[in-house]
């Protein structure tokens, strides 16, 4: 998993099926120390997300799927959880 | 499966329910000699690891077997603690 700061909201009419009332949000991955790392992705959300907050994102297929509830569904991130706060030692 | 080093823990209260009592470490992936190579990363621990501990960990769907028959949303887990390696 990633660490991410939600960077935006993704509207989009047409769609898969699959996506139908899932929210999309796009995500900045980032380090631990909070920098941008690599581009923005678009992630489905069922944890109620918001703009700003930090997020722990799932980068793979079928846990993805698994957190948006749905079999099969065509998607490659999810957010599982909204990161309360991040301790590293070193 | 690859060598890493915990080197922290991240803290989540509002998250998939899958997720539910699972610990999160932060890693850093060491190459064979100890240092530190690649991005760190976030994963579930199902060996009982903490803080300052080397370990190896899986990716990949894989890493949410430990928890069977509760689908964790997991792309990376840590599978065992390394007590020592040895470079032939």
């Amino acid at each position: 998993m990633q660490l991410a700061r939600v960077v935006g909201t993704v509207v989009a009419t047409q769609k898969h099926p699959k996506f139908e009332g899932a929210k999309l949000l796009l995500v900045q991955p980032t380090t631990v120390d909070d920098q941008p790392r690599g581009v923005p992705l678009l992630a489905v959300d069922s944890v109620g997300a918001g703009v700003h907050e930090k997020v722990l994102i799932v980068i793979e297929g079928r846990a993805a799927g698994e957190a948006l509830g749905r079999k099969g569904a065509p998607v490659d991130a999810a957010i599982i959880g909204i990161v309360d706060s991040v301790d590293v030692t070193e | 499966m690859q060598l890493a080093k915990v080197i922290g823990d991240v803290v989540v209260t509002r998250k998939d329910e899958n997720l539910t009592g699972v610990k999160l470490l932060v890693l850093q992936p060491i190459a064979a000699d100890g240092s530190k190579t690649g991005r760190t990363l976030v994963a579930v621990d199902a060996a009982g690891a903490g803080v300052g501990e080397t370990v190896f960990f899986v990716r990949g769907k894989e890493a949410s077997f430990p928890f069977y028959p509760i689908e964790v949303p997991a792309d990376a887990g840590i599978v065992g603690i390394v007590d020592h390696w040895d470079l032939g």
